[in-house]
């Protein structure tokens, strides 16, 4: 059954799919908090929601900074007059070049992609539960799927928030809480800017419009659809062959 | 793992009144020992963070709920501090339950003076909500058998209330569903019994009105008795039940031996029921969780209740008796998702008849019945936010299916109990509104249980969602 939401919450909102996502749910009439690290973006984004008609409010805060998330998480349920939608979609993808050994940029990127997910989904499973009812949204990825050799961390980041993400619906999904897993592959936005061999590149908003369309019917999936076939047959390719492909 | 740094990042913990129909996110500690309860009440006084106590999580509603705040579990506070059988009294630990207490007793020959349904509540919980029994028309509430306690307010100090020191927290406290402090150690008598028996005399009504009429005739010779009321039967069976006495033993009346029917394992509940495991049970509940199917049960039941021949008795062990909503465990899942909540006036007797036979028929035009109905005789007491009156109470379970009609008609049935000088129970209540309880319990009563709070807990910080809902201006 689709569902609408009346009050939700976008970390990641300031730009890539989590803008555009929170862009689209202002135009739909949901009352959207916009999170992320970058106030002035965050400004901008509330500025052209709330010209299209949409209420947004704008709630600077970085991700890693754990210890703030569940005082800002219940600030903004009282703020909005309650939740029924959290969308995680704050992502890094550091470059990693072919002989570089980086702690500080592996454990940055499982901390904003998979630690910042928890610190959020912790408060908002809680509330779901007790409210026996919403919708959580994380963006994963196709990179998830297998361990490639370009970007391990961020690999292990989005395996990790994958099967945390179909944890919580096992765990939810008996108190009628929705926990949506989106795959997107190569999407337009600042992280793929200048990458090399990127193809079926989709934009942010068709990506977010796609994310939308799975979270209201409670399904997850891949953005676009057609890299569920990619992700089909590279999960088939043998370990032996894989470690020799380029990618 | 590595302690929170502070109450804000506690972990959550989702806890439901124990009618499963509120429920609440919840920051959550268990402190082991009174100083870690201090430690946590001064953190969130520190932090401005509302406070809920919890104990079993017997109370029905959101007496023990606090969202988003913190609930303070105080099950880990479970240490009985001394038991002196020769004069039948303990000091206990607030987090001491009814079992703990009665399996260290009863070998002794001392049975709790009052009790609840469940053995499962704390003392502080029974304390804190002034818990009574089947026989409070005869013994009073658990507070008239509480001979003094220690109470940590927020800000670490800890009063010493009884009848004669700090008689004004004492009476207040008591009955003051956490809003004053926490109890860290409670002193209570126990009432000395000669068997672990009781002689039981179920006696049936056909009415409502013959359920009153057992019940004045039956109450000077009673040291218990309750009611069971059907309540799908109307029309000229309206209130049909089966009313139970029961009395103590006298010395040398027990065919056994008390040195048999003291002993613990004596007591213990029956391990199967119409033959299956008790634990099972509930699985078996779900057809009779409706109106048809209930109609059906009630309605064996009562028959049931015309077979022994009149003035039939028998014996009956304490834990048996009175213990009757342990006997299937996990039963309120019966009601499923939903839950359900009991709602339960206060009426004083010279308008009880007439209260309980409207309230009844209302349920029964609104199709809204109560799934079990338990009546019971109360007498006054001298607690400052008492439930009881001199008079009689009709405890009534409804499933929460239909909420919004659900908590209509419980206004519509508080409308009746206030205006007839009725009072409610906070154990139970999910459903009252602030000028219930202000019509219930009288301004100047609420505004000295309030000045009281303002001197023990000024910056508020004891705030339940109860609270929140009751009295907004706590």
């Amino acid at each position: 059954m689709a569902v609408t939401w009346q009050h939700a919450i976008v970390v990641g909102a300031s730009s890539g799919i989590g803008e555009s996502i929170a862009r689209k749910l202002a135009a739909s009439g949901t009352s959207v908090a916009l999170v992320a690290r970058r106030q002035s973006e965050l400004e901008r984004v509330a500025l052209a929601s709330r010209g299209a008609g949409g209420k947004a409010e704008v709630f600077a805060h970085d991700v890693v900074d754990f210890d703030a998330t569940p005082t800002l998480f219940d600030r903004i349920v009282a703020t909005l007059g309650g939740l029924d939608l959290l969308v995680y979609a704050s992502g890094v993808m550091p470059p990693i070049a072919e002989s570089e050994w980086s702690f500080p940029k592996d454990r940055h990127t499982i901390e904003v992609n998979l630690l910042g997910a928890m610190a959020w989904c912790n408060p908002a499973g809680a509330h779901f539960e007790a409210q026996r009812g919403g919708t959580i949204v994380g963006v994963s990825s196709i990179a998830g799927e297998r361990g490639r050799r370009g970007n391990p961390a961020y690999g292990t980041s989005k395996a990790a928030l994958t099967a945390y993400l179909e944890s919580l619906r096992n765990r939810l999904g008996r108190y009628g809480v929705r926990v949506v897993t989106v795959k997107p592959g190569f999407v337009d936005t600042a992280m793929t800017k200048g990458k090399p061999g990127l193809f079926w590149l989709v934009s942010a908003d068709q990506a977010a419009e796609r994310t939308l369309a799975l979270a209201r019917n409670g399904q997850g999936g891949f953005v676009p659809a057609r890299w569920g076939l990619v992700a089909l047959i590279i999960k088939l390719i043998p370990s032996f062959v894989f470690r020799r492909l380029n990618f | 793992m590595p302690a929170a740094t502070s109450l804000a990042n506690a972990p959550l913990r989702v806890v439901d009144g124990f009618g499963m129909a509120v429920r609440a996110a919840c920051r959550y500690v268990a402190p082991r020992d009174v100083t870690e309860l201090a430690d946590a009440l001064g953190r969130a006084l520190r932090e401005g963070m509302a406070v809920a106590f919890r104990g079993s999580g017997r109370s029905y509603g959101d007496a023990s709920l606090n969202a988003p705040g913190l609930v303070v579990d105080t099950t880990g506070l479970n240490r009985i501090l001394s038991w002196d059988p020769v004069a039948g009294v303990a000091d206990v630990e607030p987090g001491v339950t009814i079992a703990d207490l009665w399996h260290r007793t009863l070998p002794d020959g001392y049975w709790p003076a009052v009790v609840p349904g469940t053995m499962a509540p704390t003392i502080a919980g029974c304390a804190a909500m002034n818990v009574h029994g089947k026989n409070n028309f005869k013994v009073g509430p658990t507070g008239d058998h509480v001979l003094e306690f220690d109470l940590l307010a927020p800000d670490g100090r800890t009063l010493r209330c009884s009848r004669e020191e700090n008689p004004e927290v004492f009476h207040a406290a008591i009955g003051g569903f956490g809003a004053l402090g926490a109890f860290t150690r409670i002193r209570l008598r126990l009432k000395r019994v000669e068997s672990g028996l009781l002689r039981v005399r179920p006696i049936r009504n056909r009415t409502l009105e013959e359920a009153f009429d057992v019940f004045e005739e039956r109450l000077p010779a009673s040291d218990y008795l309750v009611g069971w009321l059907d309540g799908v039967a109307d029309g000229r069976s309206l209130g049909r039940g089966v009313i139970h006495q029961a009395n103590y033993l006298a010395a040398g009346e027990d065919p056994e031996g008390p040195a048999r029917t003291l002993r613990v394992e004596r007591q213990d509940l029956p391990s199967t029921i119409l033959g299956f495991p008790r634990s099972l049970v509930w699985h078996f509940m779900g057809p009779f969780m409706t109106d048809p199917g209930l109609r059906l049960l009630n309605t064996a039941k009562y028959l049931a209740a015309c077979l022994p021949p009149k003035g039939h008795s028998y014996l009956q062990s304490h834990a048996a008796f009175a213990f009757l909503l342990d006997y299937v465990p996990n039963w309120r899942l019966a009601y499923g998702r939903a839950g359900f909540i009991q709602y339960q006036p206060f009426v004083p007797k010279e308008h009880a008849r007439r209260v309980f036979r409207e309230i009844l028929e209302l349920c029964q035009r609104e199709g809204l019945p109560p799934y079990l109905v338990v009546m019971k005789r109360h007498r006054p007491d001298p607690f400052l936010l008492t439930h009881a009156v001199d008079g009689y109470s009709l405890a009534m379970d409804f499933p929460a299916r239909q909420r919004e009609r659900l908590w209509s008609l419980c206004h519509q049935m508080s409308d009746r109990v206030v205006a007839a000088g009725g009072k409610f129970y906070f154990a139970k209540d999910a459903v009252l509104r602030p000028l219930d309880v202000e019509r219930a319990f009288g301004r100047e009563r609420l505004d000295r249980f309030l000045a009281l709070k303002r001197w023990l807990d000024p910056a508020g910080i004891l705030r339940s969602d109860l609270m929140r809902r009751v009295l907004p201006a706590g």
